[in-house]
């Protein structure tokens, strides 16, 4: 028995060893990403999808010789969708091997509300790829956070927009009543205070319902719905659980499903597919369109899957809206490292977090650098500023046929964009006196 | 050891424990440890859940009370803290934080009234009420969070007596000290009459009222102090830990840990409070370093996530089952072995089988 053990010692002592060398051998430029996953529990599924895209991508980069020779390496921590979680892994991701992280990617509002006052102190990026803290879109007040895939606010007034051109314009909105069914959290109530200015201006009835996470009991919400008997629903949900509750209600209390508008973090396939037929005809926001014939999407498949490389279990969810979507998230963190290294003269070398700061503010994603890296038409073209953090400001809206979801209109804006802009500058610059923040200059 | 009292019916191994205890904590860990990130992610909760859990020892492995409910009363007192801090002028943080314990002990009294009439089960039932009930006011009411849209609120910065307290390694002497004060305090309590009623009460009530216990005073005390100690628990674990406030951080999830630190610590000791939340807390962050740096690229890591569950899950059955007296009770057999091997001579009993 003791022999045993020896012999187990000894060969993990030699494994170690092997390993402890084998790293060192290969002395390569890396950055270092932090992977604060969500895999398990109620909200795995946008989890698994979209972490499993940004590892995903992060393969494909280094399989096709890194970003100007930089690997890139990652390690990943499980945060459940917890903000307290979120908190104990960003401080466990944040330096590896001497390498600090550049970036932090919560992939929840509560999480990232959780960690953004620790972003300048410790000079990483937060990249809230269409989530988290809205009024952050003021770069001069939140210089280390982006909302580069369009934030809540625009959102909520894109779907609005839609609603209005349903009924034939805003002025036959007067009169007009919304239910905004959301879940209790920070990202439920999030839109709010946008919606309910733009309801007042139009004259439409605004009555808010709330659902404690995780959302799976709804029945009372859908009674009082239907009591109120309203024109549109609009669904703030999260986890498929709670997203396709939600439909299923819907169906039961009879209401059309074509009068309900899915907020981005319920409008994929795997919100839709386990409430079967009462998702026909629901409405989703789309901030990053699914679809697996983009080029890069394409080539992920081959030859990271090909080389059985690939982060999913399922093959059939690549191209789904939380893949594609954290594709493009993985996307602006490697055209961030390409600019940062190019801005300060460091081709080929790894960077700090103040210049991938710098790399990820001046990113200008063109039709043509879209297409280029092989996703023209999967998210809308957009350029971030010092002054203006938040990227297109532009939503797609689709449609559930039963299978798939169909795109019903272009990347669309909201009615006013410029109003939206002054309430993210009025809640920035709120948020800014209270905290004793001098906003930085931008000129 | 030896059971002369060397202060205060304190024998001489209880004071050495305290001065090695604090030796550790206040020049030892300081010295020592210099990541942020044990400060931070380990030690400052580590304490602070520790201190909710004391607060839930009182009133259940002390009073014998079956509650369920003690993030709401840290909901309370961190939501407490925030305003008296925002809303007095002037307002000093240890001032702000004890007023604060006091908020959540008048929700303690409040919410153990139906201790008076139902027991067990159904009063853990009854006081899931708390839970509900505390955070559903703080969501509903603005002014608690300070009419902000979000919902979270950014907790301020702990300044005492002018000098502020705000890297990982300061707070964490603020929390040890507040800590350390609340735990003498604690085992102050349950060593003296105050204690000895709750286990007068906790072991039968009927016979501890014929003997003059007033039942009401005890188990309303109880439920007061516990929400104290909770209370003062969530304003550190909201200003040291989170640096937020949010209501949805103290949800029934947070509850049922605190339950079962209690459970798995020990019913009935303040050592049991500390072991059982270190367990509880750190447990998962352990298996969750070891999957992804052992495992890492190996196993699917979706499979490794819910493996971590399974794993912790089947550890609690295993301890339960080989010693359901908690780790506190592991640990005394552990120095009680030494103790043998040290003294062969003296004749100390066989420990008793339970």
């Amino acid at each position: 028995m003791f022999r045993r053990h020896m012999h187990l010692a000894a060969a993990a002592v030699a494994l170690a060893a092997v390993s402890a060398t084998a790293i060192p051998a290969s002395a390569q430029e890396t950055q270092y990403f932090p992977v604060a996953s969500s895999r398990v529990g109620p909200y795995s599924a946008m989890g698994t999808g979209y972490y499993g895209a940004q590892i995903d991508y992060m393969n494909y980069v280094n399989m096709n010789g890194g970003v100007n020779g930089v690997m890139l390496t990652w390690q990943e921590c499980e945060t459940e969708y917890n903000a307290v979680k979120t908190v104990e892994c960003y401080q466990r991701l944040l330096e590896k091997d001497g390498q600090r992280i550049v970036v932090f990617d919560t992939l929840g509002t509560p999480g990232a509300y959780a960690v953004i006052n620790r972003m300048a102190e410790d000079n990483v990026v937060l990249a809230q790829y269409g989530y988290g803290r809205t009024d952050a879109a003021d770069g001069r007040v939140w210089p280390w956070v982006f909302n580069a895939a369009s934030h809540y606010w625009s959102q909520i007034a894109v779907k609005m927009k839609f609603m209005a051109e349903q009924e034939g314009g805003v002025e036959n909105m007067r009169g007009k009543k919304i239910v905004h069914l959301h879940i209790d959290s920070a990202y439920g109530r999030e839109p709010l205070p946008a919606m309910r200015k733009i309801a007042e201006d139009w004259g439409v009835t605004l009555v808010e319902i709330s659902v404690p996470p995780p959302g799976l009991e709804q029945q009372s919400q859908w009674l009082q719905i239907r009591r109120e008997r309203p024109d549109w629903v609009t669904f703030w949900g999260a986890g498929s659980g709670m997203n396709s509750t939600a439909m299923t209600n819907a169906a039961r209390v009879g209401f059309p499903r074509n009068r309900m508008m899915y907020v981005t973090f319920g409008a994929a396939e795997e919100d839709m597919f386990p409430a079967g037929d009462a998702a026909l005809g629901t409405y989703a926001m789309a901030n990053a369109l699914p679809g697996q014939d983009y080029p890069l999407v394409k080539a992920i498949k081959e030859q990271v899957y090909g080389a059985g490389k690939g982060n999913l279990s399922d093959q059939s969810r690549i191209g789904s809206v939380y893949w594609n979507r954290g594709l493009g998230a993985a996307v602006m963190w490697v055209e961030a490292l390409k600019n940062a290294q190019e801005m300060h003269g460091k081709v080929g070398k790894a960077v700090t977090g103040p210049e991938f700061r710098d790399g990820y503010e001046a990113l200008n994603m063109t039709e043509e650098r879209l297409e280029e890296i092989g996703i023209k038409g999967m998210i809308a073209p957009f350029a971030i500023s010092c002054e203006n953090h938040e990227g297109a400001g532009k939503f797609a809206v689709m449609q559930w046929n039963g299978e798939k979801f169909e795109q019903i209109t272009g990347w669309e804006a909201p009615l006013d964009p410029g109003y939206i802009r002054q309430l993210v500058e009025e809640s920035a610059a709120k948020f800014a006196s209270e905290n004793n923040i001098t906003p930085k200059s931008c000129s | 050891m030896n059971s002369n009292f060397l202060f205060m019916g304190y024998t001489r191994s209880d004071v050495i424990n305290l001065v090695v205890v604090l030796a550790v904590a206040l020049i030892l860990i300081p010295l020592t440890i210099e990541s942020d990130y044990w400060y931070a992610s380990i030690l400052i909760p580590w304490l602070c859940l520790a201190l909710a859990a004391v607060g839930q020892q009182i009133v259940m492995g002390y009073a014998g009370q079956l509650a369920l409910g003690a993030a709401g009363f840290m909901a309370a007192g961190a939501f407490a803290c925030f305003n008296l801090i925002l809303r007095v002028p002037y307002m000093p943080f240890p001032v702000a934080l004890m007023l604060s314990g006091l908020i959540a002990a008048a929700f303690g009294v409040l919410f153990g009234l139906p201790s008076l009439r139902v027991r067990g089960i159904y009063l853990m039932v009854a006081t899931l009420a708390s839970q509900f009930f505390i955070v559903w006011m703080i969501d509903k009411f603005g002014w608690f969070k300070n009419y902000d849209t979000s919902g979270i609120i950014t907790a301020q910065d702990i300044v005492i007596f002018g000098k502020p307290f705000t890297t990982p390694l300061e707070m964490y002497l603020v929390v040890v000290v507040v800590v350390a004060v609340l735990t003498i305090l604690a085992i102050n309590m349950t060593r003296g009459s105050t204690g000895r009623s709750w286990m007068a009460v906790r072991d039968m009530d009927i016979a501890a009222e014929s003997m003059g216990i007033s039942l009401l005073r005890t188990k309303l005390q109880a439920f007061a102090i516990s929400a104290f100690f909770c209370g003062v628990a969530g304003a550190l674990f909201a200003f040291t830990y989170l640096k937020s406030l949010e209501p949805v951080a103290f949800d029934i999830k947070l509850s049922f840990k605190i339950l079962f630190m209690v459970i798995l610590g020990g019913l009935g000791t303040i050592s049991g409070a500390f072991i059982g939340a270190a367990f509880i807390l750190l447990f998962p962050v352990v298996l969750n370093s070891l999957g992804n740096n052992v495992f890492h690229g190996a196993i699917d890591a979706t499979i490794i996530s819910a493996a971590e569950q399974v794993v912790f899950g089947a550890l609690i059955i295993v301890f339960m089952i080989y010693e359901p007296l908690g780790m506190t009770k592991l640990w005394e057999n552990v120095k009680q072995r030494f103790r043998f091997k040290r003294e062969p001579k003296a004749t100390l009993p066989k420990p008793q089988v339970t």
